[in-house]
């Protein structure tokens, strides 16, 4: 049957790409309807109960400044917050929480439910209806076909999943759910080339049985620093973690029990994360190490389960027991929950576009690990990029490209679309060439504003975020302009802070920029008329203190700027450029790159190419004006 | 290298011309010149409009030193051959003036343009018509067969090699760095510190070491190093002067700069041959005899070609063997002179080409010049305008290279954030990578987890 219903965007999957995507398309006013194989399985954390960290609390703020919602719910849920790298600077600094993982996802169920204009059911879609090269809906297992404008596909580790635990193999989206063993045959019928990778994920402990005294514990910081730009968290109850580690004798058994292994016995031909190492690919390839962390996560408040982060495992259970056994702390342990490898089906994501849209069927978007990503955070932004960009063009206006120097979001898109990936692709801060200024800090003054005009920030949001950036405004203003004459009051408090005392008027400002001063010391030989609120304080030590580094890199964006704005016809016909090698005409075709800059950035396309690609743009434009 | 940065170039023909025009195109092209070229004292140079012409001097802005007198005409953008601002130095003084203000304009922050570059820039800026498209697709296209060739060259040469091994070593550093920002909570030991620090320094010398190995930049600066060398009295300063008559190049000593001995240039068939130690050659006639061959010894040492003079009037000399002996190693050719003159010394045995000369009726100098030319044409610089360019570009990325490490330095010194330190590491793995291949985030992010247990 076909419903009665016609949505301007369907979304296939409820997880973390696929919440997003449809809270955004309903924000932005469209008629959305969001399908998952099981409502109880809306936004579950399917490996560690912890969002943010290095690179990806810099993706969870980015969702947050544009109007996403994965900030605003960790925030509410998480049990224990940290800033990691506090000690190095702003750049680097990354804010993790952990979560307890129902209330996240039951927290997430809520919000989507009480969406204006967002419809969610249960359905395994089985099939994406195209016509004419378009794509005009979606059909279930149950017979049942939902029309709609854009199709959102957010399938995670579902399609065709396949679970390992030793040498026993069964299909599974994930542990205990059924996978989805169609759709992605459906896309192969499309004509998408789809690929295979493979992850993994440890086991989770009983509390009871876990000897704490024997490991150190991690507490969270205090006060808990939050994700949000604009909801001041009301935290539950803050709990620790706990560090352990592996042993010779961890590694013995490991090594004893290789031939039980399916990534040592060949039986996964999936790819997997050379930074989420299995415990046993760490034990061979780090041969020397005579030991590993293990980092024991809550998976919850109200629940004894504990994940086991760092003993990652596709070992029988039998291994996993006795391995696990034999670390310090964990001699009792009982598993409740085994580690496992899964291999799933993913569609190299040189096939979509910077837009998410995937350049062989019009409407149809991928977002998240079916993009061959890893993290729920880089499934988040793709969800967030692709429900914006779906609504964009049902409203016919502008897609929304987030450039590598505004975000790390467009480093992700970018770096996807203009390279693929061989294994599940996570976000590093290494990643961002323009790294110094894509910081956490001031994620809400690089994306608020296009948040706003796409219309996903409300007013209340946008409100706080035009008096924050008044606030700076002013504030710096009078740092420049405040001068401070030597007297014994301020040269006492600056050789009390380990700096030179002063000989003449000098501004705010000037002094603001000695590494041994901050914005504390300053307001107490002139205040403002009224005290700054943290962020904006912070903000303004930033810029002031690292003005050198920052501005080197907003000339590099400068300079590369010319080369982005270079923009590649779609219709290029890459096999009339003499010139180009095989291999690199090749590679220009499969990616049919937006423009120059991203065309320099493909691996083998060299800076000869990229002039006779330019010439032959030049020609082609000036053609068609004589023509 | 794909960025809009700022180019220069000699624009005149190699060789010697009442004046030289170096041009330089970009966005910061007056700026950059405007860091090398001071204008008449009374005038401030702010050419805010476009095609003048200003009068003053090239002058090294870390010494203050003069390098030639010279006029700057400043064009702005867009009405200029590459529709980018451009500014011209037209200097007066010959070769070795023109070599020293294209290196002050590099280190003022231009870059060596690369063949056809301000004709490429020129079309992508619409300034020439879609007719000379084809002819800047040609050279382009020459452009990359050139830069294989070069490239195949450097590689037997071990400048490949060795720029690989630095640029290795430099991954393993930033990995390090990298590893430390974005996987803090790992059990991983970084290189932080101290150890960076000493890391950073060996770089630093390797790159030092591999610019000061460059003797084509030499030898294109200051011209072939050439001793004139030989016992007292066979006719080294006769040789000299009559070369001179002939051939004596136009080279205005620079201002400012040291050099110990008063040097003379000759220009044979354009290659540019600087005569080391001509006070040597010039005082042999009160020289005893023990002193001149030690001092034709010395000469030898730092010299790229070396003309040893015998008497063919005089039977061989013990003191010729030890001149020849010296030689052996050397590009050397042997100058049986007084040709003039009935011959009585033997052929000497050796594998050097030997020509008769007179320097007294001018017999035999085409026949030594044609020598000295198939020589050089043999020996380090095949090709001449090629070897330039490969030197050239090679040299300023190592001298990019050179000055993000000690950058990266400095902040390691003072105690800054490792995410500092990394961009001036990225910096300069992107120079070294220009002259051996681009740097990709994958070769970084490929290290960190080769080099250390990631993953929890």
């Amino acid at each position: 049957m076909t419903f009665q219903k016609k949505y301007d965007v369907i979304v296939i999957g409820a997880g973390h790409a696929g919440c997003e995507a449809a809270l955004a398309a309903a924000r932005m006013g469209c008629s959305t309807l969001m399908l998952t194989m099981n409502l109880d399985s809306i936004a579950v954390m399917s490996c560690n109960p912890a969002i943010g960290g290095l690179a990806k609390g810099h993706l969870v703020k980015e969702i947050d400044a544009l109007g996403g919602e994965m900030g605003n719910v960790i925030d509410r849920t998480g049990i224990q917050f940290r800033i990691l790298n506090r000690s190095k600077g702003p750049a680097v600094r990354g804010t993790r929480a952990q979560a307890d993982k129902q209330k996240y996802r039951l927290a997430m169920k809520e919000v989507v439910e009480k969406q204006q204009g967002l419809d969610v059911k249960q359905g395994l879609v089985e099939r994406v209806v195209v016509e004419d090269g378009k794509v005009i809906g979606v059909e279930t297992n149950i017979g049942v076909q939902y029309q709609g404008s854009a199709v959102i596909i957010t399938t995670g580790t579902f399609l065709k999943g396949l679970i390992h635990i030793g040498l026993v193999q069964y299909p599974s989206g994930r542990a205990g759910e059924f996978p989805s063993e169609k759709l992605s045959d459906s896309l192969r019928e499309l004509g998408f080339a789809i690929g295979r990778l493979k992850t993994g994920t440890p086991a989770r402990l009983n509390g009871r049985t876990i000897d704490f005294s024997k490991m150190s514990m991690q507490p969270g910081d205090d006060p808990p620093p939050f994700f949000s730009f604009t909801e001041k968290g009301h935290p539950l109850r803050q709990v620790p973690c706990y560090l352990t580690y592996t042993n010779e004798r961890t590694h013995e058994l490991i090594r004893g029990n290789l031939d039980r292994s399916p990534l040592y016995g060949g039986v996964i031909k999936g790819v997997g994360p050379r930074y989420c190492p299995s415990i046993e690919d760490k034990v061979m390839r780090f041969a020397d190490r005579d030991r590993h962390q293990v980092f024991l996560e809550p998976e919850g408040l109200d629940t004894e389960e504990y994940y086991a982060n760092g003993v990652s495992t596709s070992l029988p259970y039998d291994v996993q027991e006795k391995m696990l056994r034999s670390i310090n702390g964990l001699e009792e342990v009982e598993i409740m929950r085994s580690g496992y490898a899964i291999e799933y089906d993913f569609a190299p994501p040189t096939q979509i576009r910077h837009s998410l849209e995937t350049k062989r069927i019009e409407g149809l978007y991928f977002a998240g690990q079916i993009n061959g990503t890893s993290g729920y955070e880089e499934a988040a932004a793709q969800g967030l990029m692709a429900g914006i960009n779906a609504a964009l063009k049902i409203q016919e206006r502008e897609h929304l490209v987030l450039a590598r120097s505004e975000s790390y979001i467009g480093v992700l898109i970018d770096d996807l679309v203009t390279r693929g990936t061989l294994e599940p692709y996570r976000m590093f801060t290494s990643r961002a060439e323009y790294r110094l200024i894509l910081r956490e800090d001031n994620a809400d003054l690089r994306l608020r504003q296009k948040g706003r005009d796409i219309g996903l920030v409300d007013d209340a949001a946008w409100d706080v975020f035009t008096r924050k950036m008044q606030s700076i405004e002013q504030e710096m203003a009078r740092l420049r302009t405040t001068r401070v004459k030597p007297g014994s009051a301020v040269n006492e408090m600056l050789e009390a802070r380990g700096t030179t005392a002063i000989v003449e008027g000098t501004s705010l400002e000037q002094l603001l920029k000695r590494p041994e001063l901050g914005y504390g010391d300053i307001v107490t030989l002139a205040a403002p008329s009224e005290p700054l609120a943290p962020e904006a304080a912070e903000q303004i030590e930033i810029q002031i203190q690292y003005e050198g580094f920052i501005q080197r890199q907003l000339d590099q964006v400068e300079r590369f700027s010319s080369l982005e704005g270079k923009k590649i016809p779609l219709d290029m016909d890459y096999a009339a450029i003499p010139g180009l090698t095989t291999e690199v005409r090749q590679k220009l075709m499969d990616v049919q790159p937006a423009s120059i800059g991203q065309a320099s950035r493909i691996s083998g396309v060299t800076p000869a190419a990229i002039s006779l690609l330019i010439v032959a743009m030049e020609r082609k434009k000036r053609g068609k004006v004589a023509g | 290298m794909l960025d809009q940065d700022t180019i220069c170039a000699v624009s005149t023909p190699p060789g010697e011309g009442g004046i030289g025009i170096i041009r330089i195109s970009g966005n910061d092209a007056v700026a950059v010149a405007s860091k090398v070229f001071k204008p008449r004292a009374d005038k401030q140079l702010t050419p805010e409009e476009s095609h003048t012409i200003h009068y003053g001097h090239v002058m090294d802005p870390a010494t203050g030193d003069v390098v030639d007198e010279a006029l700057m005409t400043v064009m702005k953008s867009p009405a200029t051959y590459t529709r980018e601002d451009v500014v011209e130095i037209n200097c007066h003084g010959g070769m070795i003036p023109l070599r020293r203000t294209m290196e002050l304009l590099i280190a003022a922050g231009a870059r060596q343009a690369e063949p056809g570059e301000f004709t490429k820039r020129a079309f992508l800026n619409g300034r020439i018509d879609l007719v000379q498209a084809e002819a800047v697709m040609d050279i382009i296209r020459s452009r990359t067969e050139l830069s294989h060739r070069a490239a195949n060259e450097q590689l037997l040469g071990g400048l490949s090699s060795e720029v690989a091994a630095l640029r290795d070593r430099l991954l393993s550093a930033l990995a390090s760095v990298e590893a430390g920002i974005d996987f803090p909570e790992e059990d991983i030991e970084t290189d932080t510190g101290r150890l960076l620090a000493e890391d950073l320094a060996e770089l630093l010398s390797g790159v030092e070491k591999l610019l000061s190995s460059f003797i084509y930049g030499r030898i294109l600066r200051d011209g072939f190093a050439t001793a004139i060398v030989g016992r007292p009295n066979v006719g080294k300063s006769s040789l000299l002067n009559a070369l001179l008559k002939q051939d004596r190049a136009i080279v205005t000593p620079v201002p400012g700069t040291t050099r110990d001995v008063i040097e003379e240039y000759l220009n044979v068939g354009g290659m540019l041959l600087r005569i080391v130690d001509t006070a040597g050659i010039r005082e042999t006639h009160d020289m005893v005899e023990q002193e001149g061959v030690r001092r034709s010894l010395g000469a030898i040492e730092n010299a790229d070609v070396v003309l040893v003079v015998l008497d063919g009037s005089e039977p061989i000399h013990e003191s010729d063997y030890r001149v020849l002996d010296a030689v052996k190693e050397k590009k050397g050719i042997v100058i049986v002179n007084k040709s003039d003159l009935p011959r009585t010394l033997e052929r000497p045995d050796v594998q050097a080409p030997i020509i008769a000369v007179s320097c007294r009726t001018g017999e035999g100098l085409d026949d030594l010049k044609h020598a000295i030319l198939e020589m050089i044409q043999q020996g380090a610089v095949a090709a001449r305008d090629h070897a330039w360019a490969v030197n050239q570009r090679h040299r300023t990325a190592l001298e990019q290279a050179k000055a993000s490490l000690q950058k990266a330095s400095e902040s390691v010194t003072g105690g800054l954030s490792p995410e500092f330190i990394a961009v001036d590491l990225r910096g300069a793995l992107d120079s070294l990578g220009l002259i051996i291949g681009a740097t990709y985030t994958e070769d970084i992010l490929e290290r960190i987890f080769n080099d250390f247990c990631i993953g929890k």
